[in-house]
């Protein structure tokens, strides 16, 4: 039942021109980044590699930062994926029918939200094409690179999560991106909000990047791994409880 | 309850704020009947059906699904609706096929039976030819026939139509109705509509409800047997007075129409048209017309939904102020 609905999630999104166009732009960004990346390292690092005791590889000179940047572009595009994945069923009054199907709440949630992830699997794995042709040159740290990866796509999942949430709120798409952009950017700029030191509480802990750096310095951190599960669950708690609500008497 | 029982709903009521959607409704569907909720727009038909198919949890009462509550065991007492609501509840970027296998399988036909049902639905609701097209694309017609396509697809024991024929040309509201009437042969059918004629050729039994409150319940036969002969028209070549008319047998109350020409009310459940024929021909007022007047569904709607207008029952009804 769940693998129904994140089928239909998955085919909506595809047939409608957001996750193209979201695929093609963010892939020629990056195409530059990695190709400015590339041209850095050749002029600037390359001549004095025997100046490094460990010299700097190119999967943690270009590659990853090229992550980084993808994480960064992640913010602005997750808000236009998960928009309208409740308000248009809303709007369009078509929730009657998952609400009405012997299904519960939980899943119709739980197989958006996995419909969702679909969708970033397929974007991640687009974009790492462009990394990979560098094994026609060389090789490639492969446990940083999937680390990297792995971190990316928690963060991505994370957004998820918020989004589907907030889409859950409205029945107006473009508010739900809004607002989803706005939550999500407040989650990852309060990494500058560093306590005095690491062992005092900060707001820092509770942002979105904080928790991607160990994963790309290579770090398979259960921490941070925690942090992203719990964020998950908790918004996609959130969203099963706010369509519950529709049903109840307040 | 009989295993024929399949909805048995109790003393439902649903809170808005301080609005009061519907009150303390009961009502039971039997299997091969079809039941017709008809009220004024804003009555609370709308908010009953929501109720019945779990899309709006009641704030008192219980709903009995096929002898399962709704609201204990709600995915199980699901699986025996299908439901229409008022707005057919598309995928406007799917086709029609792509769309019914969906339904399906979030109903839980098993797959391999899967095209089996989408076949039958398609057939029942004249959609084979439209298989392959957009449901945006379709007319409105066809997008309603998809949503009714949908509600029986997985040929639940209970469908739910709220509204079915709005919006179609009278050929796809007559080949609704049949279909209807075919469904309620071996199904449980809800109607809500406020169209009186379709109530008449659909319905076994109707329910009148109005400011969320169910006024009226009776099959369509006892009420068409009530309705006649209930009053007359009588036609006089003299002119009498009204005292003498007032006089005949069983007449409750009389209305003068011309001067030659009374509306007869008699009194309840007397039908004295052969006596007032005698009468009249014996007292020798030249009779030119006796014609008995069967009340209309109309007449009954009118008098059951507009009856206590002037003294509403104040709990129900939403600060509105005509004088104003």
């Amino acid at each position: 039942m769940i693998v129904t609905i994140a089928a239909r999630e998955l085919r909506a999104t595809f047939l409608s021109p957001i996750a193209w166009t979201l695929i093609g732009v963010t892939q020629i960004i990056l195409a530059f980044i990695m190709g400015s990346g590339l041209e850095n390292y050749v002029r600037t690092i390359q001549p004095r590699l025997h100046l490094y005791l460990t010299p700097p590889d190119i999967t943690s000179e270009v590659i990853v930062p090229q992550y980084m940047w993808l994480a960064i572009i992640m913010i602005v595009i997750s808000p236009l994926l998960t928009m309208r994945v409740f308000s248009d069923e809303r709007k369009n009054k078509t929730l009657t029918l998952l609400v009405s199907a012997p299904i519960s709440m939980t899943e119709i949630v739980v197989g958006k939200y996995l419909g969702l992830l679909a969708i970033v699997c397929i974007m991640l794995a687009t974009y790492t094409v462009m990394p990979l042709t560098l094994l026609f040159f060389g090789n490639l740290d492969f446990g940083l690179l999937f680390s990297a990866i792995l971190g990316v796509f928690l963060l991505m999942a994370a957004c998820m999560a918020i989004g589907l949430f907030i889409s859950s709120l409205t029945e107006n798409p473009l508010i739900a991106a809004m607002l989803s952009f706005f939550l999500i950017l407040l989650l990852s700029i309060i990494i500058f909000a560093q306590g005095e030191s690491p062992d005092v509480f900060s707001l820092a802990h509770l942002s979105l990047f904080q928790h991607l750096m160990a994963f790309v310095n290579g770090l398979f951190s259960t921490h941070d791994l925690v942090y992203y599960l719990l964020l998950i669950t908790a918004f996609l708690i959130l969203a099963i409880r706010r369509l519950d609500s529709d049903r109840l008497q307040h | 309850m009989n295993n024929n029982t399949l909805i048995e709903a109790q003393h439902l009521s649903r809170h808005y704020g301080p609005n009061i959607a519907v009150n303390n409704i009961q009502f039971e569907l039997n299997r091969g009947e079809v039941v017709g909720f008809l009220g004024p727009n804003g009555a609370g038909k709308s908010t009953s059906m929501q109720m019945i198919t779990g899309n709006l949890a009641p704030t008192t009462g219980s709903i009995g699904i096929c002898g399962i509550d709704l609201l204990d065991k709600a995915k199980q007492a699901k699986a025996h609706i299908g439901y229409l609501p008022e707005q057919p509840p598309i995928y406007k970027e799917l086709t029609v096929d792509e769309y019914l296998k969906f339904c399906a399988r979030i109903h839980r036909v098993e797959k391999i039976s899967v095209t089996a049902a989408v076949d039958k639905a398609k057939q029942r609701c004249g959609l084979t030819k439209t298989g392959q097209r957009l449901i945006g694309n379709l007319s409105k017609g066809y997008q309603q026939r998809v949503g009714i396509a949908q509600a029986i697809i997985h040929s639940p024991a209970i469908i739910v139509l709220d509204e079915p024929t709005v919006g179609l040309d009278p050929i796809q509201i007559r080949e609704i109705r049949t279909l209807i009437r075919e469904l309620g042969e071996e199904h449980g059918v809800i109607l809500s509509t406020h169209i009186l004629p379709e109530v008449q050729m659909t319905c076994d039994r109707l329910q009148i409800i109005r400011d969320g409150e169910l006024v009226y319940q009776d099959t369509l036969e006892n009420l068409s047997q009530q309705s006649r002969g209930s009053c007359a028209v009588i036609g006089l070549s003299k002119e009498v007075e009204q005292d003498k008319i007032t006089a005949l047998p069983d007449v409750a109350s009389v209305e003068r129409l011309s001067p030659k020409r009374w509306r007869l009310l008699f009194n309840d459940g007397c039908k004295p048209v052969p006596q007032i024929a005698k009468q009249v021909v014996d007292n020798d007022w030249g009779l030119t017309e006796l014609i008995p007047e069967q009340k209309s569904l109309e007449d009954i709607f009118l008098d059951i939904t507009t009856s206590e207008e002037e003294h509403p029952a104040e709990e129900n009804v939403p600060a509105k102020d005509d004088t104003a």
